[in-house]
C-alpha cells in the first residue's frame, strides 16, 4: 500500500509536467492549429539555455529567468514568425511536417555546441523528504507538482477570468467574428505562443534535475505530452491537464505492476482505446474548440 | 672529401631505412571521434605512451616498435572497415577496438588473418565464441561477476539483492551471470528488474526495489541511468547499500548524481587510484605527458603494448603467428615487466586474471577501500 502511495505520488509529478507540456499543444492547436512535434525538444532547450547562462557565470536565479525570457523570444516569437507564419498557408500537414524537422535540428545544435553526453541540473526545489499521512514523500515530487498545479491555475485564471483571456478564447473559437469585434487576434495568437513558451521552459526548469540535461531528453516528453493532450481532449486546456496527469500515473503503475518491458506500450495502448471509443478524448467535445 | 660526405650520407641512408625495416608495426583501430570519443582517446594516449617508453629503452628484441591509428568513428560499420585496411598491412597485432560491439565485428577479421587482437571491449560473449586470437585488457563480466557476487555475500552479508539491469547485450549478459553466482553463494534475488537503455524515469523501478526490502541492490546500468537512478533511490530513501561495477561509480556518474553517489560501492578492474606503485606511476607520467588524468582506457592501451613486449621477449622472435599461441596461458609478473602494473595471467580463452578493487563513492570521490586479488 505505501508502494502504491508512492508511485500515486511520483506519478503525479511526472504527469503535472506532461500535463504542462500538453497544455502548450492544446494552446497552439486551438489558436493556430500548430501540431508542434517539436514540444519535447521545446523542453529539452531551455535547461541548455539556463545552462550556457550559468556557464558564463550567471547565479542559478538570473539563468532561470535569462532561460524562460530566451525561450520565449526564441520559442515564442521566432518560431511563430519564422516557421509557423510561413508554413502555415500551406495547411496543417506541412506545417506539421516542418516541426518534425525544427525538432531534428534543434536536438542535432545541442549535441553539435554542448555535448552528447548528459549533464546535471540543478533542482530549484530542495532534496529531503517530508511526512504526508505517515509516508514519506520526497520534496522535490512534492515541489514539481505544486510549481505545476500553480503554473496551470494561473493560466486557467488569466484564460477564464480576465479580458485578454477572453479575448484569447474569441480569438481561437472564431477569429473572423473576434476581428470584427476589434480583438486584435494575432496578437493573441503570438500571446499563445509565448504562453506556450513560458511553460516548456517551467517544464524544463522542474524536469530536468531529474531526467538530466541531454539532447535526445524531448522525445520522451514530447511523444507524453502529446498522447496526453490526445487522451484528455485536444481541444480542451482542463483535457490537456487530467490527460497529462493520467498518462504519468499510468505509466508509473504499468511499470510496477504490469510490465517494465511494456511500460511504454501501456499509455499507447490507452491511446488506441480512447481514440477507438472516445475520439474526442476523455474531456474534449467534439466539433468545437475552445480553450 | 665531397665522396666521403656522399658516402656518408649514403650509409646514414641506409642505417635509416633499415632501422625503419626492422620497426615492429602495431595498428591501432580505436574510438577517436563519435560516442565514444573519451574510451579512444584514453586508449590510444595509453598505447603512444608506452610505445615512446620501450622505444627509449631500446625497443623490443632491439627493434623499435611503430602504430598506425584508425578512427572507428565508435561505429561497428566503420571499425569493420578500417580493421580491414589494417589487417592488409599485415601488421604484428592488431589493438583495439574499445567498444564490445565493434569488436564483435571486427575479431573475425583478424582471426581470419592469424593475426592477434588485443582489445578494450568487456561483454562476456567475446571471448566465448572459440576465436583464438582475441585477448582482453580488463576483466570480461564472467570473471568480474563472480568476485562481486562473493563481495555482496561474504562482506556485504546479504541474504537478499535487487538487482536493477540494463536491457542490452552488456546488462543483460552481466544479469545472467551474477544472478547465477548470488543463487550459487545463497544470496537470494528478490527483485530482478529490468530497465531500458535511455530510460528517464526510476520511480516504478525504485518503487519496486523499496517493496521487496533487499539486504543489498546490485545496479547495472549505463552511467547516465545509473545516475538517475542513484537520484531516485536517495529520492525514495532507499537506504539498502548500493553496489554495482565500474558503471555505477565512475567520474561522469559522481559528476551527474551529485550526493546521491555517495555510499555507493562498484568494483572496478583498473582505476588509476588503484593503491599500487606502478599505476601511481602511471597515472603521472599520463597526467604530465596530455595535461589530464586518464580513466582506465588509458590503462587499457598502455597495458595492450607492454602485453606486446612481454609475449614477444618470451617468445624470443617477432613471429605474428605463434604470438597468440604464446599469450595464452602465460603469466607475466610486475617484477618481471614493470609496464605489465600488476601480475596477470591470460587464460586459454584470452580472458584475463589479476588483482582488482572495490570502490566506494565518498564525499563525490572514489576511495579505493579493499583490494580483491587474483582468483587463482
Amino acid at each position: 500500500m505505501s508502494n502504491l502511495f508512492d508511485l500515486l505520488v511520483a506519478g503525479l509529478a511526472t504527469g503535472a509536467i506532461y500535463a504542462l507540456v500538453a497544455v502548450g499543444f492544446t494552446l497552439l492547436w486551438q489558436t493556430s492549429q500548430t501540431i508542434n512535434f517539436a514540444q519535447g525538444e521545446f523542453v529539452m532547450l531551455p535547461a541548455f539555455l539556463m545552462l550556457a547562462a550559468m556557464h558564463v557565470g550567471a547565479p542559478f536565479w538570473l539563468a532561470i529567468i535569462l532561460g524562460i525570457l530566451l525561450s520565449m523570444i526564441l520559442l515564442g516569437l521566432a518560431f511563430k514568425m519564422l516557421l509557423v507564419d510561413p508554413m502555415m498557408r500551406h495547411g496543417v500537414l506541412p506545417l506539421a511536417i516542418a516541426t518534425m524537422a525544427l525538432a531534428i535540428g534543434i536536438k542535432e545544435a545541442v549535441k553539435q555546441f554542448f555535448s552528447a553526453e548528459a549533464s546535471p541540473f540543478p533542482s530549484i526545489v530542495p532534496t529531503g523528504d517530508i511526512s504526508i499521512l505517515g509516508h514519506a514523500v520526497s520534496l522535490q515530487s512534492i515541489g514539481v507538482l505544486v510549481l505545476a498545479i500553480l503554473a496551470v491555475f494561473g493560466l486557467t485564471s488569466l484564460l477564464n477570468r480576465t479580458s485578454l483571456g477572453h479575448q484569447m478564447q474569441a480569438a481561437a473559437q472564431n477569429p473572423t467574428v473576434a476581428r470584427i469585434i476589434g480583438v486584435p487576434v494575432e496578437r493573441m495568437i503570438l500571446l499563445t505562443f509565448l504562453i506556450n513558451a513560458f511553460l516548456v521552459a517551467l517544464a524544463s526548469l522542474l524536469i530536468t534535475p531529474i531526467y538530466l540535461a541531454k539532447f535526445s531528453s524531448g522525445e520522451v516528453l514530447g511523444q507524453a505530452a502529446f498522447i496526453a493532450a490526445i487522451v484528455g481532449g485536444f481541444n480542451q486546456v482542463r483535457g490537456a491537464i487530467a490527460g497529462g496527469l493520467l498518462i504519468g500515473v499510468l505509466d508509473n503503475l504499468a511499470a510496477a505492476y504490469v510490465s517494465t518491458q511494456y511500460r511504454a506500450a501501456v499509455p499507447m495502448i490507452f491511446l488506441i482505446a480512447v481514440i477507438l471509443f472516445r475520439p474526442q478524448g476523455l474531456l474534449g467535445r467534439a466539433e468545437e474548440r475552445t480553450i | 672529401m665531397k665522396s666521403i660526405l656522399m658516402a656518408g650520407a649514403l650509409l646514414a641512408f641506409a642505417t635509416a631505412t633499415s632501422v625503419h625495416a626492422q620497426a615492429i608495426k602495431l595498428a591501432d583501430v580505436a574510438e577517436l571521434s563519435g560516442g565514444g570519443a573519451t574510451v579512444g582517446t584514453n586508449w590510444k594516449n595509453g598505447i603512444d605512451l608506452a610505445i615512446e617508453e620501450i622505444n627509449a629503452k631500446g625497443g623490443v628484441l632491439g627493434r623499435k616498435l611503430e602504430v598506425t591509428h584508425a578512427d572507428s568513428q565508435s561505429n561497428p560499420g566503420v571499425a569493420r572497415a578500417q580493421v580491414q585496411k589494417a589487417l592488409d598491412a599485415e601488421p604484428y597485432v592488431l589493438l583495439g577496438p574499445g567498444y564490445s560491439g565493434s569488436v564483435k565485428v571486427t575479431a573475425p577479421l583478424a582471426a581470419e588473418a592469424g593475426i592477434a587482437q588485443i582489445m578494450g571491449g568487456e561483454a562476456a560473449e567475446l571471448t566465448q565464441g572459440g576465436n583464438k586470437f582475441l585477448f582482453r585488457t580488463s576483466f570480461g563480466q564472467q570473471s568480474s561477476m563472480p568476485k562481486v557476487a562473493k563481495y555482496i555475500h561474504d562482506d556485504m552479508k546479504a541474504k537478499s539483492v535487487a538487482v536493477v539491469w540494463v536491457n542490452n547485450d552488456f546488462g543483460r549478459g552481466g544479469r545472467d551471470v551474477i544472478v547465477k553466482e548470488l543463487d550459487r553463494l545463497g544470496s537470494k534475488v528478490v527483485a530482478d528488474l529490468s530497465t531500458e537503455a535511455g530510460q528517464a524515469d526510476f520511480a516504478a523501478d525504485v518503487g519496486k526495489i523499496k517493496a521487496a526490502n533487499p539486504d543489498a541492490v546490485f545496479v547495472y546500468l549505463n552511467e547516465e541511468e545509473s545516475a538517475r537512478i542513484l537520484k531516485e533511490l536517495k529520492r525514495q530513501g532507499v537506504t539498502a547499500p548500493l553496489m554495482g561495477e565500474t558503471t555505477l561509480i565512475g567520474q561522469k556518474v559522481i559528476e551527474l548524481a551529485g550526493d546521491a553517489a555517495n555510499g555507493a560501492r562498484g568494483h572496478v578492474g583498473l582505476t588509476t587510484d588503484a593503491p599500487v606503485d606502478l599505476i601511481k606511476a602511471f597515472r603521472e607520467k599520463f597526467s604530465k605527458k596530455y595535461n589530464y588524468v586518464p580513466d582506465h582506457n588509458g590503462l587499457k592501451g598502455y597495458l595492450a603494448v607492454y602485453m606486446v613486449k612481454a609475449t614477444t621477449e618470451k617468445m624470443g622472435k617477432v613471429d605474428s603467428k605463434a604470438f597468440a599461441d604464446t599469450l595464452h596461458g602465460l603469466t607475466i609478473k610486475a617484477a618481471d615487466e614493470p609496464g605489465i602494473l600488476m601480475d596477470v595471467t591470460f587464460s586459454e580463452t584470452g580472458d584475463i586474471d589479476r588483482q582488482s578493487f572495490l570502490v566506494e563513492i565518498v564525499e563525490g570521490k572514489q576511495v579505493v577501500k579493499q583490494v580483491l586479488p587474483k582468483v587463482k
